[in-house]
């Protein structure tokens, strides 16, 4: 896994459908690994083929529309929703993907991406529509995601958004933290907490 | 100054606020299962460290386990590799486990409340996300993902932000026929699946206080599917009296402290919330959800929307869905045919729900070409169910009593609904494929799927309770 992100320059693959719940993303049969590896395979399994069976891809669907590549994955708004699972988080990043572009995140969906290296970009409806729009019109259109400078691009058009992301979090993907590291650091505080608490 | 319940629980708990960042919380009570601790515990031992607070773990298996002849080992390969690497896992690191055979086994949203580990004012996770049942106590109670699982192993602690806050307020007396589940359907079907996303809920009413703990459960497992951090319920002498007595509860002097304490856990009068919501209970009908995310809900004498009633932007997935379903635009969703009846998961198989169904069904036997599972939700309550006779109620009626796991409201373990059918569920979630690939779900009240039992399609309770028997 690659740990930190800044800038990211990619051609991206579209899903424009809302809603997408983890169980699209990975289903539930699929969770049975023991370790964090090879989720990629199955992403979007039950939309990418059709009889559970890979020599007969869904041709609609843009995972297998050779026109779509890249690193950014773009999709519909409440991207996520659903079921906790990580293993959502490890699919998309397995797959090769580094960003998520929606105009709204689930939380946890949110969280399990960011503890993963994988950055959620939340855009307003109107430029994820510009997107689709831009991918629609010119499949090699890219974008360009800069963390630091908390933007997001269209090459095309030039158009450009800032996004949110809280300065912590932030930090910790620009230098390839985990929140772990900082919670182990901070452990005599935490047994000093715990007398007082109860 | 006047704080929220949820204020008053945060507060306690948190450390200490990273500069325009997170909160550290202390969790007081970790849940684990097999399916998300694996890779939390493989990181832990990679990293060379201990679990910090194991007493403050429990683990149970209920996701990946056969829900009859439990006794022999998991035919599923991995399934079975799963359930044993966790009680390896608990083994190694000093974890209690209710594994298999355990007389308190079953789904961990179950188990929790029940043994008593569950109390008022507690932080609550679980690499789960319908841990927001425990919030039912008045707790702060949510699911985590695997990396976050393995940091409260580690340090009993997590990176959190503050959510905003939203009241929902449901007044009045319920109609006939009418249950917690119909109360949370409505309230998603109102509020969409994303509509309270960023926010932690409390639900308040006299609908709700009149409510026993079991249907509360059920009102505050489904907060996640309307994209809630948590949901949550202040405790009150109905909590009090489901605590008092459970096995891990406190007891003697420790009681009179806790329990002083607790009566302190409601949202002050003049408390704010970014967001409040007032309801009526009057205008609940039984719920059914026709389309593939839970706020696809409609009251069951309604009609599947039509294309007209679509806003622009949603009508692909609303499309996609209904294609999924089988189901036309602008038709009725009442006499819809079903072939499988699901009565179980977390949100709906607790010793309550298996008395409503039995109230119901006593006496009635299920139509021919249905077939009807009821799965409790651990091992005591099946027990209970068998000690009251419930079991000789489902079997006289053609049901079949299983054994505690979650079934099928996953599509993981070895019961799956088959592709094509139709499945009226208790559960909580309608997702493409989330009962088994290309299986279609109705979720409903235990109430409304035993009606769909009797019946064989998509029924209204209402009709088939009116002079015999009053189900409150």
């Amino acid at each position: 896994m690659s740990k930190q992100i800044n800038i990211v320059n990619s051609t991206v693959v579209p899903i424009k459908m809302e809603n997408i719940d983890t169980d699209q993303i990975i289903p539930a049969r699929f969770l049975k690994a023991t370790s964090r590896d090879g989720f990629g395979k199955n992403l979007f399994r039950d939309w990418r083929y059709e009889n559970d069976d890979e020599q007969q891809p869904k041709k609609s669907f843009p995972l297998n529309n050779s026109n779509y590549t890249g690193s950014i994955l773009v999709a519909g708004k409440n991207f996520g929703c659903g079921s906790s699972r990580e293993h959502a988080a490890w699919a998309i990043k397995d797959y090769g993907f580094d960003v998520v572009v929606s105009s709204f995140f689930a939380d946890i969906f949110k969280n399990n991406a960011l503890n993963n290296f994988l950055l959620p970009v939340t855009v307003s409806d109107s430029f994820l529509q510009n997107i689709f729009d831009a991918v629609e019109k010119d499949p090699t259109a890219s974008l360009e995601v800069n963390l630091k400078e908390q933007t997001i691009r269209i090459s095309s058009s030039n158009l450009t958004e800032k996004f949110d992301i809280n300065h912590y979090k932030k930090t910790c993907l620009l230098n390839g933290y985990d929140d772990i590291d900082y919670l182990l650091s901070i452990k005599k505080e935490v047994e000093e907490f715990e007398k007082h608490l109860a | 100054m006047a704080k929220t319940l949820f204020e008053k629980i945060w507060d306690k708990h948190v450390i200490k606020t990273i500069e325009d960042g997170p909160s550290v919380l202390y969790i007081d009570k970790h849940f684990i299962h097999e399916v998300t601790s694996p890779q939390a515990f493989k990181g832990l031992e990679q990293r060379g460290l201990k679990v910090f607070r194991p007493k403050q773990v429990v683990a149970t298996a209920d996701h990946n386990v056969p829900t009859i002849n439990q006794h022999l080992p998991i035919k599923e390969e991995l399934s079975r590799k799963q359930v044993q690497t966790l009680k390896e896992n608990c083994e190694k690191f000093g974890i209690e486990l209710y594994g298999l055979g355990h007389p308190y086994q079953g789904i961990v949203h179950v188990i929790g409340p029940e043994l008593g580990v569950t109390q008022p004012g507690m932080t609550i996770v679980c690499g789960d996300s319908h841990t927001s049942t425990h919030g039912a106590f008045g707790t702060i109670a949510f699911g985590i993902g695997t990396s976050e699982v393995e940091m409260v192993l580690a340090t009993q602690c997590l990176l959190q932000s503050k959510p905003k806050l939203m009241r929902i307020n449901v007044e009045g007396k319920l109609n006939k026929g009418v249950v917690s589940k119909d109360i949370i359907l409505y309230i998603i079907s109102l509020i969409s699946a994303s509509g309270a996303t960023g926010y932690a809920v409390e639900y308040a009413g006299s609908a709700i206080r009149n409510l026993s703990m079991e249907a509360r459960m059920t009102i505050c497992n489904m907060s996640i599917e309307m994209g809630a951090r948590c949901g949550m319920i202040a405790p009150d002498e109905i909590t009090f009296n489901y605590v008092k007595g459970r096995q891990f509860a406190p007891a003697g002097k420790a009681w009179d402290e806790a329990w002083a304490y607790w009566k302190t856990l409601y949202s002050d009068a003049d408390a704010k919330f970014d967001k409040e919501i007032n309801i009526n209970a009057r205008d609940i009908e039984p719920m059914i959800t026709y389309g593939t995310n839970p706020g696809m809900g409609i009251g069951v004498s309604g009609h599947v929307p039509a294309l007209t009633e679509i806003d622009e932007k949603e009508k692909p997935s609303f499309e996609k869905s209904l294609l999924y379903m089988g189901l036309e635009p602008g038709t009725n969703i009442k006499g819809k045919k079903v072939d499988y009846v699901f009565i179980g998961s977390c949100t709906n198989s607790r010793i309550e729900d298996l008395r409503m169904v039995a109230a119901f069904v006593k006496g009635k036997h299920k139509a021919d070409d249905v077939e009807v599972w009821i799965v409790p939700g651990s091992k005591q309550v099946e027990k209970q169910a068998k000690e009251e006779g419930i079991d000789k109620v489902f079997e006289e009626a053609g049901f079949i009593l299983r054994q505690p796991g979650c079934s099928a409201c996953l599509g993981m373990n070895e019961d799956k609904i088959p592709a094509g059918k139709y499945c009226i569920s208790t559960s909580n979630r309608n997702f493409e494929g989330r009962q088994g690939p290309n299986a279609r779900t109705f979720l409903a009240s235990p109430l409304t799927a035993a009606a769909a039992a009797i019946t064989g399609e998509v029924a209204d309770v209402r009709e088939l309770i009116s002079t015999a028997l009053e189900v409150e």
